[in-house]
């Protein structure tokens, strides 16, 4: 610039850029080690997570495969072939039961918080700080409240349903958060998109608003389902760990489905809580690795169906 | 029109009613859990429970201090080890990887967050402890074992909750830093990262709370001896522990005693979700 | 000169240099004085758009603007030694020549060439689409951040090439950028300013206070700002944040502003006082703008490049292109029949 103009300001920006022709020139090669450390403490901190999972999945693999033999899944549970088949169906039906209760009231209480409450009311944060509590709580106090509530207080024993709700309020904050940032994550344009065709809030929610937000609800459904089939802790005091399956089909037998109803209310072992059982007898350590198997394939449909339904449900609100 | 106001109000009474149910849930656990626990912390006195460093109920004594501390030690180590990898990784994942790789890497981590933790723990038993044993030192069960494996088992937890609020940083930010001269690293070290705090904070919290309240692996792992550890080598007995171990066999003010030291834990978990919550109001108000 | 107008449009496109065109035969230019005293300069394009009015029938609306304009830089000329008197023939700061611009097999730039002359605004306009963004983006690299972009052709910063003997975070130092949008970094205002000088290795206190300091002041927000400057920039307006963003900018010693529709988020009061900055920084910086804006591109800049469909149509003062306008897409843009 030329020499004579009056610059505005109290310092000439000429020094400045002299600062920084010194500073550049004695920076530079710092500057490329630094981006070079970082991007390697990046690069380490991927590849150490991503080995510790292939170590992981491919040690048990390794171990136990060879042991799924069929006797590891015979209908009857001995203590000669250890099967861990009742276990497994124990925890289909554990699961859906849970979900079952967990579901509705997750997703009601997450459409109320995002769609229907008025801003700063007291019953809404008292739902939040709640929610943000039960959701920080620790599987063990979930298992001492489920002992004491379900079992001893309504006099449930251990049994499956004591089992299934004491799982529902552990995953009821799961399903309720990621509902909700599911449904805040669905443009408000949709709304007004549906109120402005006179649709009512219900109709609105239902079919404006829902649809771009099912993948993030069944993301937290999955994460549910996760946890309820690797839960121990809050269940050999609510479930207990008796290896068998509920006659279910004997009670559907005998009274259609007035007859179920007291298998709900036997004692079950899910296949988390069988393998705890399992490695800390430390009787049958191939069993043990085997029924891991079982439990890691478990997970890994489970993952697969949510990508998969994810991806789907994505398809097809686009469509709408 | 009539319908359809029936309609509206009784969705709305029974959303609000789901609503309700996190409040009663939380009610009904901290009645059951105080009034089960508050008479036998008052019965052998609350500065003896929670102070007494002995634990011993075949002579009803009940200090649970030990069991304090090494919860406390556990999730420490827990975060030496699970947040820098967590939160380096999830940089990788959103701002390094590119696209083949970060759809390879991200199921992975899914899967690692869906891995039951009787799996981790069986894991750490025939892997870690034999490992500490053979290589460093002690009988492998130990404080050691159970950080390393609770570190590996928040990773999930930091790398999910950290991506999201990393990739939820926008790109301007991004483009603004890069437009001055910065490169790529500087960029997400000093603007993005910094702009995702609360939620990476959120992430190490909610790592904080799955590692204090862990309990299946680490009794797989810690050697569960009721004494505060000398050294990292050394066994470790966690609240969560405790409570699982001797519940099964507990009676009376035993298992009193046990459902305290659950309240205690609850009490603990509380204080983090105030504390975290009081952390994220003054970030936003910033 | 009607005649004249209507023979125009066949030329099929202007792209030489801005500096050059004074020298056509036929061009009123021709008569203007080549170099020095400013206020002369300013009074022929006065004069020039004067007379070009009742022949353009379009541009008939600009006409009082083109006038206040010559009225501003003969005042300007007077308060300043040498400046305004630049704008016929200032030495080029950037050049880009037979410039091509693809993303993925989309030719977004044809054959682009053009040259920002130094201390001087260039106004990039065109309808949106047209590739006026894409050739400001190319010019701090910032395209390099598109999957599938590629580009052939050079550009030049002082006669250096851009792209292969400039490190490109040493070029994006040089050429600033400010966005459509305030970027503000969720931060202080003082670390918002002092990013960049950290960047490039100021990490000295005192050092950083003045820089900060006198890049407020460059961007008029000083007295705005300077109690507030341990405060979240995020709680500031969007005018406020757009001149923080400027701020932030200069404080790394650009060369050259890019300046990207930055007005267009903004409201009116906010969007005159960033073109009253841009008026006083061009006497530091060479600054090119890309506007969907055209009275402002009128207001502000003192050249003027038309770009259509990914083709530079035409470039020139900015009081021709907008007055006497060589090529009838051009007429009919500042017209305001398309886009």
């Amino acid at each position: 610039m030329p020499a004579g103009s009056p610059a505005p300001g109290r310092m000439p920006g000429d020094r400045i850029d002299a600062l920084f022709a010194a500073a550049e020139a004695r920076h530079a090669k710092k500057r490329r080690v630094v981006a070079a450390l970082l991007r390697w403490l990046v690069y380490v901190g991927a590849l150490l997570t991503a080995l510790v999972l292939l170590f992981l999945v491919g040690y048990i693999l390794a171990n136990g495969v060879p042991y799924l033999t069929p006797s590891l899944f015979e209908w009857e549970y001995n203590s000669d072939n250890v099967s861990l088949m009742p276990a497994l169906v124990n925890t289909l039906v554990m699961a859906a039961l849970t979900l079952l209760m967990a579901v509705p009231i997750g997703v009601g209480s997450a459409i109320y918080l995002v769609e229907y409450a008025p801003r700063g009311n007291r019953f809404v944060q008292l739902v939040r700080i709640t929610a943000e509590t039960l959701q920080g709580i620790p599987s063990i106090i979930y298992g001492l409240f489920g002992m004491l509530f379900f079992v001893t207080a309504l006099r449930w024993n251990l049994s499956l349903m004591a089992g299934a709700c004491t799982l529902a309020i552990m995953v009821l904050p799961v399903i309720m958060r990621t509902t909700e940032e599911a449904l805040l994550a669905v443009p408000d344009s949709y709304r007004e998109g549906g109120f402005g065709l006179g649709a009512g809030r219900l109709r609105t929610v239902f079919r404006c608003v829902m649809p771009s937000a099912i993948p993030g609800i069944l993301g937290g459904v999955i994460l549910a389902l996760g946890r309820c089939v690797g839960e121990v802790a809050a269940l050999i005091f609510t479930a207990g760990s008796i290896a068998q399956v509920p006659d279910f089909v004997g009670g559907l037998a005998s009274g259609g489905l007035a007859g179920l109803g007291a298998e709900f209310f036997d004692s079950t072992r899910t296949l988390a809580v069988h393998m705890y059982v399992l490695s800390s007898e430390a009787l049958h350590v191939n069993e043990t690795y085997a029924t891991a198997v079982v439990l890691l394939v478990v997970v890994v449909l489970l993952n697969l169906m949510a990508t998969f339904a994810a991806k789907k449900m994505n398809k097809g609100s686009k469509h709408d | 029109m009539s319908r359809i106001h029936v309609k509206e109000g009784l969705a709305r009474a029974l959303f609000v009613a789901a609503a309700g149910i996190s409040i009663l849930a939380v009610a009904l656990i901290c009645v059951f859990l105080f009034a089960n626990g508050i008479p036998a912390m008052a019965q052998i006195g609350l500065p003896d429970f929670l102070f007494g460093t002995t634990w011993r109920p075949a002579n009803d004594i009940y200090g649970i201090f030990p069991m304090i501390i090494g919860s406390i030690y556990v999730t420490a180590g827990a975060l030496v080890v699970g947040v820098p990898t967590g939160l380096l990784c999830a940089i990788f994942l959103s701002r390094f990887a590119s696209g083949r790789v970060a759809r390879a890497l991200k199921p992975g981590v899914e899967l690692l967050a869906g891995i039951p933790s009787v799996v981790y723990g069986f894991f750490g038993l025939v892997i870690i402890v034999p490992f500490i044993r053979d290589n460093m030192a002690g009988r492998g069960a130990s404080l050691l074992a159970a950080a390393v494996l609770l570190g590996i088992m928040i990773l999930p937890t930091i790398i999910t909750v950290a991506q999201s609020a990393l990739d939820a940083v926008p790109r301007k930010y991004y483009e603004g830093a890069l437009a001055l001269g910065a490169d790529h690293e500087r960029s997400v070290f000093r603007v993005i990262v910094p702009a995702a705090a609360s939620g990476i904070t959120a992430g190490i919290v909610l790592g904080v709370g799955r590692a204090i309240g862990e309990t299946m692996a680490v009794i797989m792992v810690a050697g569960n001896q009721p004494v505060i550890p000398g050294s990292i080598f050394e066994g470790v007995r966690t609240m969560t522990a405790n409570i699982v171990l001797e519940m099964g066999y507990a009676a009376d003010l035993h298992r009193g005693a046990l459902i305290a030291t659950g309240v205690v834990l609850f009490v603990f978990i509380l204080l983090i979700t105030t504390l975290f919550n009081a952390v994220k109001k003054r970030g936003e108000v910033k | 000169m009607t005649n004249a107008t209507l023979e125009r449009p066949t030329k099929k496109r202007f792209a030489a240099p801005f500096g050059s065109r004074a020298a056509k035969a036929g061009d009123p230019f021709a008569d203007a004085p080549a170099k020095g005293a400013a206020a002369d300069g300013a009074v022929a394009d006065g004069s020039v758009a004067a007379e070009t009015v009742g022949g353009v029938a379009q541009a008939v609306s600009y006409a009082p603007r083109v006038q206040e304009r010559a009225a501003r830089r003969v005042e300007d000329g007077a308060q300043l030694a040498a400046p305004a008197g630049k704008a016929a023939d200032a030495p080029a700061k950037m050049g880009v020549r037979g410039l091509n611009l693809y993303y993925k097999d989309f030719h977004a730039l044809k054959n682009i060439d053009l040259e920002f002359p130094v201390n001087q605004v260039t106004a990039l306009i065109g309808p949106s689409g047209c590739g006026k963004s894409t050739l400001l983006k190319s010019l701090n690299r910032m395209n390099d951040l598109v999957e599938g972009c590629r580009i052939e052709g050079e550009i030049t910063l002082d006669g250096q090439d851009a792209y292969r003997s400039i490190d490109v975070n040493s070029l994006r130092r040089r050429v600033g950028m400010v966005f459509q949008q305030p970027n503000p970094f969720p931060m202080s205002v003082y670390d918002n300013v002092a990013f960049g000088p950290r960047t490039h290795g100021i990490k000295k206190r005192d050092q950083l206070d003045e820089i900060v300091e006198q890049s407020l002041r460059d961007a008029a927000i000083w007295d705005e700002l300077k109690d507030r400057l341990k405060k979240n920039a995020l709680g500031l307006s969007g005018g406020q944040q757009q001149r923080l963003c400027i701020a932030r900018a200069l404080a790394v010693r650009p060369e050259v502003l890019l300046m990207d529709e930055s007005t267009s988020a903004l409201d009116p009061i906010s969007t005159a006082k960033i073109e009253e900055l841009v008026g006083q920084l061009k006497q530091k910086y060479t600054v090119i703008m890309v506007t969907h804006n055209m009275l402002q591109a009128l207001r502000v800049s003192d050249k003027t490049a038309f770009f259509l469909l990914g083709e530079m149509v035409e470039a020139g003062d900015t009081d021709d292109i907008f007055t006497n306008p060589h090529d009838s897409r051009t007429a009919d843009y500042v017209a305001g029949r398309f886009g």
